[in-house]
């Protein structure tokens, strides 16, 4: 689904990777851990074709990223759902004006309403739909942010530190619905610093934990 | 672009314009020098057409027409008359002369005189109006003739002022065109630049629609159908301020018959309607092509 092969990738110049290979298989779930500074997100963006790698080869859904047109990647996001630490709204936008863009963009226009309903419903925010981004709590403002990322059924589900501003309670909220997910079939691949909310995911579903550090990627790591 | 993206520009998609917040300086910034531009387009455009309509007025009143002056002593102004109009009458290329009356003369002096002007008690020239007919007369020939003939006689054709004028006209006019062309192209430039302006603005909002899947084209649009409409309303405003202050000019024809007949004429009224889908389409080019080049700059 997701493979990187041999993957470097340069900031200016400096190296931030060497070489790493990676493969996402359809419903596997993935947990990326390392320190601050080690690239996780940049991974991500890999994974997602915001960013493409200066050497080796990303391919998205069986295709060398490089072969994308900037159309193409917009489809690729379609199937490909993004959630990020800042959540990424559109501020003037309601709730549910959010959740809904990527149908939206996508044209789908006739189905929204339902999915809209049961996905509001699915994150416990169907109250909050009319607010504004702003008006949310933290959590409540990551379980939209999922909300928005699955609204077009992707295949592929990718968090960039979904818990990191939101308590104990509400990360193990998120992380259900995400398990949720995982066991419907699709692929997760969460980068976190949370390793309790690693074990908690790992005494649930069978999950893998890579670890980014110095410029290696190392593959199911102990915790 | 194809038909299908042209109407589904001009219809909209609602969601797409929601999703770009309203920019107030932007906005109001592009409509005012719409209206800006469309209103000095409107008198452009007028000036050029009237200055148009002048020289093709000028150029078919003096052609066809001369005048002959006589200057002599009173006791043989008539005598000299005579002898001129014979001449004519028999010049091949004159269809008609005759010459003017006191009553003809008195009004031509009148601007400068008054009315009431004793003209029989002042030595005045007698002015005899020649019409040519479509081929014209020889001008060297008639000369030389006259000359021979009615010492006191000078003939004027008019070409001495007819071409400087025609000229000056038709030079007006083309800085006409010309000045509708920089309006234009100084319309696209800024419209470009609010465009820009409102891009830059809004990267926020970019960022989103690309992680949600938006294609170039879609998060473009929304910048697109904005500037334009308001590109088009904006022009609208200015085209009826220009029509205004047009009829708004003092109609004449006793002093300054250029200044006065500024403006349309007949169906020429209607070539204002023109500014404003003209702007849009101006307005819509610059913004697709300022907002596509910034996304992919900024991918």
């Amino acid at each position: 689904m997701i493979e990187l092969e041999d993957v470097g990738y340069s900031y200016g110049g400096a190296a931030l990777y060497g070489q790493i290979s990676l493969t996402l298989a359809p419903g596997s779930f993935h947990f990326l851990t390392g320190p601050s500074g080690a690239g996780k997100t940049t991974l991500l963006k890999l994974c997602y074709g915001e960013l493409f790698a200066t050497s080796g080869t990303v391919r998205l859904f069986g295709q060398d990223a490089r072969a994308y047109g900037r159309d193409d990647v917009a489809m690729v996001r379609r199937r490909i759902g993004v959630v990020h630490q800042d959540c990424q709204f559109l501020d003037h936008l309601t709730l549910a004006e959010n959740i809904l863009l990527p149908l939206k963009v996508a044209g789908h226009q006739g189905e929204a309403a339902s999915d809209l309903n049961d996905l509001l419903k699915w994150v416990g925010l169907t109250a909050q739909a009319n607010q504004l981004p702003p008006e949310l709590s933290g959590g409540e403002r990551q379980r939209a942010a999922l909300a928005r990322a699955v609204i077009q059924s992707p295949d592929v589900i990718i968090a960039d530190e979904p818990t990191g501003n939101i308590d104990w309670d509400m990360s193990q909220r998120l992380l259900t619905l995400l398990i949720e997910l995982n066991k419907m079939g699709k692929t997760v691949l969460i980068a976190t610093h949370d390793l309790n909310l690693i074990r908690l995911a790992k005494s649930q579903v069978s999950a893998r934990l890579l670890r980014l550090k110095d410029g290696t990627l190392q593959a199911g790591v102990a915790l | 672009m194809n038909a299908r993206q042209i109407i589904d520009m001009l219809v909209g998609d609602p969601q797409a314009d929601r999703a770009v917040p309203p920019t107030g300086i932007t906005a109001r910034l592009t409509v005012f020098v719409a209206a800006a531009m469309a209103f000095l387009g409107v008198f452009a455009l007028a000036l050029s057409l009237t200055t148009g309509r002048v020289a093709d007025r000028w150029s078919a009143e003096l052609a066809q027409t001369s005048t002959l002056r006589i200057s002599a002593p009173a006791d043989q102004i008539d005598a000299q008359t005579r002898a001129a109009m014979t001449v004519l009458e028999t010049t091949p290329g004159i269809a008609a002369a005759r010459p003017l009356t006191d009553e003809e003369q008195r009004a031509l002096l009148a601007p400068w005189f008054g009315p009431d002007l004793p003209i029989e008690t002042l030595p005045i020239p007698q002015l005899i109006e020649i019409v040519e007919d479509g081929g014209g007369y020889d001008p060297t020939g008639l000369r030389a003739r006259l000359q021979a003939e009615v010492p006191g006689a000078v003939l004027d054709d008019h070409t001495r002022w007819r071409a400087p004028l025609v000229a000056a006209a038709s030079r007006l006019r083309l800085l006409g065109w010309a000045s509708i062309l920089l309006i234009g192209t100084a319309t696209a430039a800024m419209i470009t630049l609010a465009a820009q302006s409102a891009l830059s603005a809004n990267t926020q909002v970019i960022r989103v629609m690309r992680l949600v899947g938006a294609t170039d084209v879609y998060i473009a649009r929304a910048f697109v159908r904005r500037f334009t409409v308001r590109t088009v309303l904006g022009a609208t405003i200015g085209i009826a301020l220009g029509i205004i202050g047009l009829l708004l000019i003092p109609r004449s024809d006793v002093a300054g018959g250029f200044l006065t007949s500024v403006g349309f004429a007949g169906a020429g009224w209607l070539l204002p309607l023109l500014i404003p889908p003209l702007a849009g389409i101006v307005a819509f080019i610059a913004t697709r092509a300022a907002a596509l080049r910034t996304l992919r700059e900024r991918s």
